[in-house]
């Protein structure tokens, strides 16, 4: 087990290069997105339009964030990850879209694993929880978009400064903490039946 | 008759959920404290000490522990021998607003749950539950869940020759179906008895009773031990990562039920067990 910082855009090397069990710093931009702003990505897409950030060496955070509003600035109060599970349907369209690292809590399934292989990405465990400390190393909100969506669902674009401690949950060699747990967990769960 | 204005049922209610957002209770600190101690996982014992900063920052700091600051739930008992002056529903969540909104808290409540999803922009409407007491005062339990946790919950309508053996078991099962994603180390309530609605809105209350208190019927407290240990040798551990610190506790209730079931409901509350009681 490594300890990585890395600076965006992230190289595809750097993030093939990480296995589950690693801790990882992210320093540069992240942007946020959840339920409705997936669907937003996909429906941006298939109309041909233009996604308003570039994904390309990407990090998406699925969380969605506090904010203050400062004068015209938005600031993030706190932060922290939401049920990754339920973005597992767009795994591919975000690896196509050149995204390198997915960040969230509690791990997806398979889709996502072949993703990540595919594309050369990563899942990334936020701790859950926390989103104090995690909110303290957000340097600056750079940009949003799609307010329509609220708050949370909005696509938020931070200036992070080692945005950590990340650990590996899922690498592109197609390993999984979760799943490794799961599989330990059920043995124990027959027994009992 | 006692009277109490509309204003101090909003205030009051506004104090609650601040500081039940923002300061963690005592027992689940400690409990957490104590699980690092034992924690054999690296991994597990890292995240632990980072949710001890977390809760001691958002403290001192007066700032949400966590971005999901839920949907705004009260059990209220409100003494017959009081008058509210004032319209009672309309103070509860003015009190809420006024504490999502001033406080920095998020505002998660979404209108139409199928076709709008529109945010509410105040975290309200509340979910209300009132209890009519002897007395003249009003005794407030508030708890913001968030749905990480409460995705994870389960309902049973096992059979009554299932037993303490097959109650233990689904609620074992329940935490590892939730896996990583109730944001563990967990607490887990439990409503055995009742109805469906009876047993889920017990069960989201067994979830608030201490950590380190069992239940007072022994043979209810001998399930709970059981329960604890078997899903702490899940290995979920905390942040799902691995490790032997998968629940904190587990909380059962019971209610009489009918003589032809025996409905189980398990309600799982992140690490953060957010709540606050106060009295009018």
């Amino acid at each position: 087990m490594k300890e990585v910082k890395l600076i965006t855009a992230l190289r595809e090397e750097d993030i093939r290069d990480l296995r589950i069990g690693d801790v990882v710093y992210i320093s540069g931009i992240i942007c946020t997105s959840r339920d409705m702003g997936h669907l937003k990505m996909i429906d941006v897409t298939e109309k041909s339009e233009k996604l308003p950030i570039d994904f390309q060496g990407g990090a998406i955070f699925h969380a969605g964030p506090v904010v203050k509003k400062q004068g015209d600035r938005y600031e993030v109060v706190v932060i922290g990850p939401t049920t990754s599970i339920r973005m597992e349907p767009y795994s591919d369209f975000i690896g196509g879209l050149g995204v390198k690292a997915i960040i969230g809590k509690g791990g997806m399934e398979e889709g996502t694993s072949e993703a990540l292989k595919k594309y050369g990405m990563v899942y990334l465990q936020a701790p859950p929880g926390c989103a104090v400390v995690l909110g303290e190393k957000i340097k600056r909100v750079k940009d949003v978009f799609w307010m329509e969506l609220g708050v949370p669902e909005a696509l938020w674009v931070l200036e992070v400064e080692n945005f950590g401690p990340l650990v590996v949950g899922m690498d592109s060699e197609g390993n999984s903490i979760y799943r490794d747990i799961k599989i330990k967990g059920k043995k124990l769960i027959e027994k009992m039946f | 008759m006692r009277e109490v204005n509309a204003k101090q049922i909003k205030e009051k209610v506004k104090e609650l959920f601040l500081d039940a957002n923002y300061c963690i209770g005592e027992d689940v600190l400690n409990s957490i404290k104590e699980a690092s101690l034992k924690e054999t996982s690296e991994t597990g014992k890292n995240v632990l000490s980072m949710i001890l900063q977390n809760y001691k920052v958002a403290a001192e700091e007066k700032i949400a522990i966590c971005q999901d600051t839920g949907l705004a739930i009260l059990f209220i008992k409100l003494g017959q021998e009081v008058h509210v002056n004032g319209n009672w529903e309309e103070a509860i969540n003015e009190g809420v607003k006024e504490a999502y909104v001033e406080g920095y808290l998020r505002k998660s409540a979404v209108t139409d749950p199928v076709f709008d999803r529109k945010n509410t922009k105040t975290n309200c409407p509340a979910i209300i539950y009132t209890d009519i007491v002897p007395g003249d005062k009003i005794e407030f339990l508030v708890t913001p869940k968030g749905f990480g946790s409460e995705n994870m919950s389960r309902l049973a309508m096992m059979k009554p020759a299932d037993g303490p053996e097959g109650i233990v078991n689904f609620i074992v099962e329940t935490v590892k179906i939730a896996g990583p994603n109730p944001c563990p180390p967990t607490i887990v309530g439990v409503c055995v008895g009742g109805t469906t609605d009876q047993a889920s809105v017990t069960a989201k209350k067994a979830t608030l009773r201490k950590v380190g208190e069992h239940n007072l019927d022994p043979r209810y407290a001998d399930m709970e031990k059981q329960a604890l240990e078997k899903i702490n040798n899940l290995g979920i551990g905390p942040a799902g990562l691995g490790g032997n610190t998968t629940s904190l506790w587990v909380n059962i209730d019971y209610k009489p039920t009918h003589i032809a079931g025996m409905p189980v409901a398990v309600n799982i509350c992140c690490h953060a067990a957010r709540h606050a009681s106060g009295i009018i």
